[in-house]
């Protein structure tokens, strides 16, 4: 039951803002559905913990487990934060001028239907369907990212629609090659992309149809994960866009993106062995991304862009995680997934707030927020630090873990590891410093902004650092397990 | 050949799909490509029909239907209504002139044959050889819309792309479940109507659909 | 033995007074669908008798080749009308219809006219003769595509066992036979000198190819050489028609089937005139350096038949 107020919320959300978003109550009503999503979530969340894992709708079409319940949880609590950071943020851009009501009714309405298709994703069995929720969340936030309607905005916002819209084809693509090998198994019809079946008879699927196909999933899915050589549209959709769409691309679409793709590689574990081409793939584009991310991010001037090639960095630290595969490594892929998640929305909120009152995203004319700004200031360079993995924030752990992983398993990633992690933390640490701490011209403004946000989930991902609670432990240890670890 | 006649004609109308993809790879205007895109729509919907007819499989007749409704009918007419409204019928220097381009294809088709292949020789469906051909279709769709520099072009590239792919459904699958194909058609549909709004903002932008000016974001 | 010979000479001389005809024809359903008045149909064989009874006048420093080859490309293009099998299909010159020697025939009969284009020395028979050979040196490689597509299905190059094998055997539809049909008229309208390659019926010295290289014929060698025009348009639509609708050609030792097939080659001839028409009016001609971009089209999809072949008939 719970399960249907978790998607028919957003999409109530999503109508009735479209039909009434231009008053002035909208930012408020936004939340309000965003809490009522997160209230959803929880309520399901709790049976899952109770009650294990669980099939819903006819015949199973929708599936919840340990693994997806947790970014059900995630995806639900940082859309609600965001929310709450965009209702001041987007007010203020408002009376800048740089939106009219009718486009913030877009804004609003499309938010609540691209939180709706992330969360069907997640929860639906069936292969076909989340193929369909995943093209449904870019087409939500095409129109966001070119919210601004500058030539810029306009120019990442068709970036990101045609690499993404090849991306999902190449995707489809994979899907048809899914069903092609389900279908011999399962005979024909709806029961055949259903998650939960074919995961039955994973180890009947014939492998040669399901490596091809898991190339092609690899591609389209990854490329919305923003792997390298395939994120070329994530710096600009994340710069240019609105910053709570930043936030929300980065925290959520693109671990929805990676959750697509291990599903995906699930099923192919299973008919090809777990050492297989898939976990080699992964690998090999995880790293890949980690290496050319850290060494862009020595070069970007736009703050957004900077933390956007973050994210790919982060990304594919997981995706590399994900693809060593083994119980620590997924505990540890599952655990940096959340932080990332919850940081790098923080820092997004932080650096939404500074940009709007400096007027501008090139780092070099921001300075000194730590005295015109000391709330912003503190946020900023606490998230920097945080995702830059300095313990105690809960990163350091995850990346630690992955890091010895990778030594034991595979002794020749790790530099490359160390060395690109290192790079990014030197470049961005650079960047960040004289940004708060440097001197300024500018008066101490008269009112500071409401960053609750900020500091809700820097406190979670510093808690995670000092200690993970015993159920959460135990819950990624069963998604780890889940993951074929 | 021991092939039924229906199945030589969905053989045959797989060629003519492959035909139109490299029509559209050599083609220079924009109306030309919608009419085209509207014909490759007709093969589909022909082929779709008969596969259903000659399996039994109802449920792709409604996806025939579908593809009829949307990618004959619909959005060639609202392409049609785009390019009138915003005046930009003229001759497309493709970034890449035509021939090198046709060479290209060549070579991706028998790379789709070949990667095809082994897959058509498992496939249980009476169709199955048409796999190569639809792989061949979206490779040749994505061709052309990364040749191409103008806006309506490259969504054409992706909704023939599109094309493609629901051709691999019916030939190798005999199509998904029909959830699955609403749920795309609907989402192309969406994307249409999308982009047409996306046109607009662009033409207003740049006075122009050109997408060479959108050159500004890159890595310095 | 002796039907057979008596075959042979009936479609050698079919071949040779239907070649007018058609080429008749063309004109008026181009005249039709322009909308003008439209020629006899006999207009090409009043023109043939006309140049017949004129005395011929040579260019002075014509050499005998310029003489010569107006004679050897008429008995070229008399030949390839009589081996393509219009009629029936086992004749005595059967086994000489191989598609290789018949691009063979077709080459030999072009090199004659460029060489006898270029003996007088004037700008625009070299002109044309460069035109020529740049057009037919990018043709006949498509040509050839075209031809071993086909021959793939049959096993053969020879045109009786491809016509047999599409006319007489199981009906089967061929998705190759639809690529190489496409590329077939686009070559078929190079080495035919009409539209959208060259324009039959212009003398612009800007743009014409074939025109260009027959400027300085008079009487009797023009008429060959108008005539063996007509003949090598109705050997490429016999090819064309052997190739892709065979369907009425007698079979072997078929007699009775012989008025059937005349029947059928007229109404297919009819209707592939037609068409060309059609085609040649609503295409305009394509500025001569987009030519190699059109014949490379066309070799393009002969090769392209050729793969289709592979994966969905093999």
């Amino acid at each position: 039951m719970e399960i249907y107020w978790l998607l028919g919320i957003p999409l109530a959300g999503g109508l009735y803002l479209a039909l009434w978003g231009n008053r002035t109550h909208a930012p408020e009503i936004n939340a309000a559905f965003s809490l009522a999503t997160l209230i959803a979530a929880g309520t399901l969340t709790a049976r899952i913990v109770d009650e294990g894992p669980m099939l819903a709708g006819g015949d199973g079409w929708f599936f919840i487990d340990a693994f997806n319940v947790f970014l059900v949880a995630l995806t639900a609590f940082v859309a609600f934060t965001t929310a709450l950071f965009s209702r001041p943020y987007m007010r203020i851009e408002q009376d800048h001028g740089r939106l009219s009501a009718a486009r913030l009714r877009l804004y609003h309405a499309s938010y609540q239907i691209f939180i709706g298709t992330m969360l069907l994703a997640l929860t639906t069995n069936n292969m076909g369907i989340l193929w369909v929720a995943m093209e449904g969340a870019t087409l939500a936030t095409v129109l966001l990212v070119s919210l601004y309607r500058t030539p810029a905005a306009l120019e990442a916002a068709w970036k990101y629609f045609i690499l993404c819209g090849v991306g999902i084809a190449l995707a489809l693509f994979g899907t048809i090659l899914l069903y092609f090998a389900a279908e011999k198994v399962l005979g024909a019809g709806g029961g055949a992309l259903l998650w939960t079946h074919l995961n039955g008879v994973k180890a009947q699927l014939e492998p040669v149809v399901l490596q091809l196909a898991f190339v092609f999933l690899l591609v389209g899915y990854g490329t919305k994960v923003g792997l390298v050589p395939l994120h070329n549209w994530l710096p600009d959709a994340h710069a240019e866009g609105p910053t709570p769409i930043s936030a929300v691309l980065s925290g959520l679409l693109l671990n929805v993106a990676l959750y697509a793709v291990m599903r995906s590689k699930v099923l192919v574990d299973g008919a090809l062995g777990v050492h297989s081409l898939a976990g080699n793939l992964m690998m090999g584009f995880g790293l890949l991304s980690v290496v050319v991310a850290a060494l862009l991010i020595k070069r970007q001037t736009d703050v957004k862009r900077m933390f956007a090639y973050s994210s790919i960095e982060h990304m594919g630290l997981i995706t590399f995680a994900f693809g060593m595969g083994g119980p620590v490594a997924s505990f540890a892929a599952l655990l940096h997934m959340t932080l990332h998640s919850l940081t790098k929305s923080a820092i997004f909120f932080a650096v939404g707030h500074a940009t709007q009152k400096a007027g501008t995203q090139v780092m070099d004319d921001i300075r000194g927020l730590i005295k015109t700004n000391p709330t912003i200031g503190w946020g900023l360079m606490l998230g920097t630090v945080a995702i830059l993995g300095v313990p105690p924030f809960g990163v350091f752990a995850s990346e630690f873990l992955i890091i010895t992983n990778a030594m034991h398993q595979h002794p020749w990633a790790t530099p490359f590891l160390l060395a690109a992690l290192g790079v990014a933390f030197a470049s961005m640490f650079g960047k960040v410093q004289p940004m708060v701490f440097g001197e300024t011209g500018l008066p101490r403004l008269p009112h500071q902004p409401a960053l609750a946000p900020v500091f809700i989930h820097l406190a979670l991902v510093l808690m995670l650092g000092l200690f993970i609670p015993a159920y959460l432990a135990d819950w990624y240890r069963q998604a780890a397990s889940l993951l074929g670890g | 050949m021991s092939l039924t006649y229906h199945l030589q004609v969905v053989n045959l109308l797989a060629a003519v799909l492959l035909l139109i993809a490299f029509a559209m790879l050599s083609q220079r205007r924009i109306v030309g490509l919608i009419t085209l895109f509207a014909w490759q729509g007709t093969a589909l919907a022909a082929s779709t029909i008969i596969v259903a007819w000659s399996t039994a499989q109802h449920h792709l007749y409604y996806s025939a239907a579908l593809t009829l409704a949307l990618k004959v009918v619909v959005m060639p007419w609202y392409f049609f209504r785009l390019v009138r409204k915003l005046d930009v019928d003229r001759d497309v220097e493709p970034m890449i002139n035509i021939p090198t381009t046709m060479l290209i294809g060549i070579a991706l088709v028998i790379f789709a044959f070949n990667l095809a292949l082994p897959i058509a020789q498992m496939a249980g469906t009476v169709t199955r050889s048409t796999l190569g051909i639809a792989l061949a279709s979206v490779l040749l769709a994505f061709l052309m819309m990364i040749t191409r520099s103008k806006a309506i072009p490259q969504v054409i590239g992706f909704l023939a792309m599109e094309n493609g792919l629901f051709f691999a459904a019916t030939s190798a699958t005999y199509g998904m479940p029909l959830v699955v194909e609403l749920g795309v058609a609907l989402d192309v549909l969406v994307a249409v109507f999308v982009l047409g709004i996306f046109f607009f903002h662009i033409r207003e932008t740049f006075d122009s659909m050109d997408l060479k000016h959108m050159e500004r974001l890159r890595e310095k | 033995m002796t039907t057979g010979v008596l075959l042979q000479i009936t479609q050698t001389g079919l071949a040779l007074l239907l070649a007018p005809l058609l080429m008749g024809w063309v004109n008026i359903c181009r005249a039709w669908l322009q909308g003008r008045s439209a020629p006899p149909l006999l207009q090409p064989y009043y023109t043939l008798q006309k140049l017949f009874h004129k005395d011929a006048v040579l260019a002075h420093d014509a050499t005998r080749l310029f003489r010569f080859a107006p004679y050897l490309i008429f008995a070229c293009m008399v030949l390839a009308a009589g081996i393509v099998p219009t009629l029936a299909n086992d004749l005595p010159f059967s086994p000489a219809a191989d598609v290789i020697a018949l691009v063979g025939l077709f080459a030999l009969a072009r090199v004659f006219q460029a060489l006898a284009a270029m003996d007088i020395g004037t700008a625009f028979g070299s002109l044309g003769a460069r035109r020529e050979m740049l057009v037919s040196f990018l043709a006949e490689p498509a040509l050839l595509m075209v031809f071993f597509t086909a021959s793939f299905i049959s096993q053969s190059t020879e045109l009786p066992h491809i016509v047999d094998r599409l006319a007489h055997q199981e009906f089967a539809l061929y998705p190759s036979l639809a690529f190489a049909a496409v590329a077939f008229w686009m070559v078929s309208t190079a080495e035919n000198a009409r539209i959208p390659v060259d324009n039959p019926s212009t003398h612009l010295e800007l743009t014409m190819i074939h025109e260009a290289m027959i400027l300085e014929y008079s009487a009797r060698h023009l008429a060959l050489i108008e005539w063996a025009v007509a003949l090598k348009l109705f050997t490429y639509s016999a090819l064309g028609i052997a190739l892709f609708l065979p369907w009425g050609i007698a079979a072997a030792g078929d007699l009775n089937a012989l008025p059937l097939a005349l029947l059928a080659l007229v109404l297919k001839l009819a209707l592939g005139g037609a068409a060309l028409a059609l085609l040649e009016t609503i295409n305009a001609k394509m500025r001569l350096f987009r030519a190699p971009e059109f014949l490379g089209t066309a070799f393009l999809l002969a090769v392209l038949g050729m793969l289709v072949h592979f994966l969905l008939e093999v």
